[in-house]
């Protein structure tokens, strides 16, 4: 059953970090924001150029 | 375990490999099933990752779990992150896993089931993800460098420079042919065009949402995207059967290749959190979900292959593409076996994720292992298809006659039997007018998944649905690799010319946007335009070229790997990626001299332009003609510059094994790491 509950959360954490919303929460701990349009903005522009870089493979 | 259960579990995987791999080579004149595919498969990565990525670690590598990573090192929350290996493992795959492994190996069916299968399996074990592997560990032992950055610091600045223009090569190449494989899946079809056009709302809406409504929660609006999409299926088929609807959203090559164009350049010029985020997100979400549903769906109903093992077309006079087995099977089938892009990603963002050293094995060698189970799934949904469908649908008008009458008694000839009202009534259950000359591999596959899926869920009845997700599935990460492809290029250009003039180098100057979107959106749709336009149903000509530079861009990674391993005292093994590398150079130079110079038309550049010459002259002769020869020049100037890389880099290995010059590598400094006491992967 922890096994279980363990792969889940690894699961939930990989799709987290694949669609980046840990990099917002990171984001967040780093500028001391409190979630809100504003800082998701700043995030979204902090992340803009590291995002458009990022290439995809064939 | 004990080491002898161990000793037995091994040796009980070595034999049912060996058992799958000979049923799949023996097997003469009858149907097997497919599962052989998929336990061969199993048994090798298991077994190459066991012994072969361990003997790489322990060896050649030398990889130190006591040795701080750049994530550790740099950690700065932002590019440089201390991450599970588990979700480096998937981030990882997520971005390697594209198109290209699908698209790949249903072109290659044309040889039959077994020269694929082999390659996909051989090639990845022995090469890509060796490839994968020794850059990742390279990159993170230099501060997580690009592949151009170690290819001049490493080789030669020379060797950078062509590596910079290798690159951009590729992905004008690369970006052309994946848009050439759109346009032919959704000609003539009102319902793939409409579903496909509705996730560019669908996307703008995720973004507002992520943006205002309720910023960053991502999963969440992907979630609400996917639902969206397969509202838009069902409302595709509305679409189709509704004739004046129908007749909005049928367009033909032409138009759709413009409507793509100017697509592109939207992409790249708009804000990124409005367009290319969401749909990187949301096709993200597609993919992931699509790929373990299909190998569960294999897995689960076992389908039988209808194509031989082998077919007459290994000689070369192959429908889909022309091209004898040697060399063509080996570049057409890149992304599955072997695979140059990867590379970028492998020195990209990954290496600034791993932890702990010993996690580039896992992350490395492991995720490509699962793209090439990937590719195996594709060679087995095309060879599910009856031969005579398989041919009828990838081969162009071109090559098989002009006419379905025409087409269905050349291939009837070949000894793949299909008659016209089979594919009127595949058609007719796939909700499409007609599935004749539908090049470019993404329909075929499309076919092979419905078939596949529709056995285990739902029966004909629901066939044309999960076609139509199929062609959704493929078109939006074809998409998304397109609008981010655009822009990574543009990028690239900007930092170039911000070299010869600074405010070009500007990355938010809105002039310079508009120049090198323009520019990157001009080559590759030049070279798509070029394909839409060509009677032999342009993936032909287009699919070779982006395998080429696929492979010669691998080729470039392979020497900077080998450098590495030279310098690092380690010369000894250098076979190691030195075998793969003259086995890539030995395909790439082989099918880059066919292109060129083969005699006959439908392969040779030059032979092509002597004939079309020789034919009465037609209004776009002059056209016709650029066209072969800017392919030449783009393939002669291709292999010119990675013979120069693998000189300089052969220069560079006998310098260091002859002891004229220090074995030395640009290795940041070693630290040991404070996580010691943490288990390490």
């Amino acid at each position: 059953m922890k096994k279980i509950q363990l792969f889940f959360q690894l699961l939930l954490t990989t799709l987290r970090e694949i669609f980046d919303e840990n990099a917002y929460q990171r984001f967040l701990l780093r500028t001391s924001n409190s979630p809100s349009v504003e800082s998701y903005s700043k995030f979204v522009h902090e992340r803009d150029a590291a995002m458009a870089k990022r290439p995809r493979c064939c | 375990m004990s080491k002898m259960a161990r000793i037995l579990v091994w040796t009980a995987v070595a034999v049912a490999g060996a058992l799958a791999l000979g049923a799949i080579a023996w097997h003469r004149g009858e149907a097997i099933s497919a599962m052989w595919l998929v336990v061969a498969a199993l048994c090798t990565y298991a077994l190459g990752y066991r012994f072969y990525s361990k003997f790489i670690a322990a060896k050649v590598l030398t990889l130190d779990a006591m040795r701080a990573t750049p994530a550790e090192r740099l950690e700065n929350g932002r590019d440089f992150i201390r991450t599970n290996k588990w979700v480096v493992f998937g981030h990882h795959f997520a971005a390697i896993a594209g198109p290209g492994p699908l698209v790949g190996p249903v072109l290659a069916a044309q040889f039959g089931y077994l020269p694929g299968t082999l390659w996909i399996l051989v090639g990845a074990v022995f090469g890509g993800c060796v490839q994968d592997f020794v850059i990742l560990l390279c990159s993170v032992r230099r501060d997580g460098k690009s592949l151009g950055q170690m290819a001049r610091d490493e080789i030669s600045k020379t060797a950078g420079i062509v590596a910079f223009v290798a690159v951009i090569s590729i992905m004008v190449i690369l970006l052309a042919v994946v848009a050439l494989v759109v346009v032919n899946a959704l000609k003539d079809s009102p319902w793939g065009t409409f579903t496909i056009g509705m996730t560019i709302p669908i996307a703008l809406l995720m973004g507002i949402y992520l943006r205002y409504l309720r910023p960053g929660k991502v999963l969440e609006a992907s979630i609400l995207g996917f639902l969206f999409v397969l509202l838009a299926i069902f409302g595709g088929q509305w679409v189709s059967h509704t004739p004046s609807w129908a007749h909005v959203f049928t367009f033909t090559g032409p138009t759709l290749a413009i409507l793509i164009i100017v697509y592109g350049f939207a992409a790249s010029t708009v804000p990124v959190w409005l367009l290319l985020a969401p749909r990187d997100y949301l096709s993200t979400f597609v993919k992931l979900g699509t790929i373990a549903i299909l190998v569960l769906g294999i897995i689960a109903i076992r389908p039988t292959l209808q194509m031989p093992a082998l077919t007459r077309f290994v000689n070369g006079t192959g429908p889909v593409f022309s091209g004898s087995l040697f060399p063509f099977a080996f570049i057409t089938i890149a992304c599955g076996a072997i695979s140059g892009f990867h590379s970028l990603i492998s020195s990209g963002t990954t290496p600034k994720l791993i932890a702990r050293e010993t996690q580039t094995r896992m992350v490395g060698y492991g995720a490509m292992a699962a793209e090439s189970l990937v590719g195996i799934m594709a060679i087995i949904a095309a060879c599910t298809l009856q031969p005579g469908t398989y041919f009828a649908v990838n081969s162009g008008a071109g090559m098989v006659g002009q006419t379905p009458q025409a087409a269905v008694v050349q291939i009837s000839d070949w000894g793949f039997p299909v008659t016209g009202e089979q594919m009127d009534s595949l058609a007719n259950a796939v909700g499409e007018k007609t599935l004749f000359f539908r090049t470019g591999g993404a329909p075929a596959f499309a076919l092979g998944m419905a078939k596949i899926f529709s056995d285990s869920l739902g029966g004909r009845a629901v066939m044309a649905i999960w076609y139509h997700f199929a062609i959704m599935f493929e078109a939006l990460f074809i998409l998304t690799v397109l609008d981010a492809g655009t822009r990574v290029g543009r990028f690239m250009l900007q930092d170039a010319l911000g070299h010869i003039w600074k405010p070009l180098g500007r990355t938010s100057w809105y002039p310079s946007i508009i120049v090198t979107s323009a520019l990157m959106v001009g080559s590759w749709g030049y070279f798509l335009w070029q394909g839409i336009r060509d009677p032999l149903g342009g993936i032909n000509s287009l699919w070779p070229l982006f395998g080429i530079c696929n492979q010669l861009l691998a080729a470039v990674a392979l020497c900077v790997a080998t450098t590495i391993i030279v310098r690092m005292g380690r010369a000894k093994y250098m076979w190691v990626t030195l075998v793969p590398l003259c086995w890539l150079v030995s395909v790439t130079y082989t099918a880059s001299w066919h292109k060129m110079f083969d005699p006959n038309p439908l392969m040779g550049f030059l032979a092509h332009t002597k004939q079309i010459m020789a034919a009465p002259a037609t209004a776009d002769l002059g056209r016709k003609i650029f066209n072969d020869r800017l392919d030449f020049a783009v393939t002669g100037l291709l292999v010119l510059l990675v013979t120069v890389i693998v000189i300089e880099s052969a220069l560079q290995w006998i310098s260091v094994i002859s002891g004229r010059k220090q074995a030395v590598t640009r290795e940041a400094p070693f630290v040991p790491t404070r996580f010691a006491a943490e288990e390490p992967a």
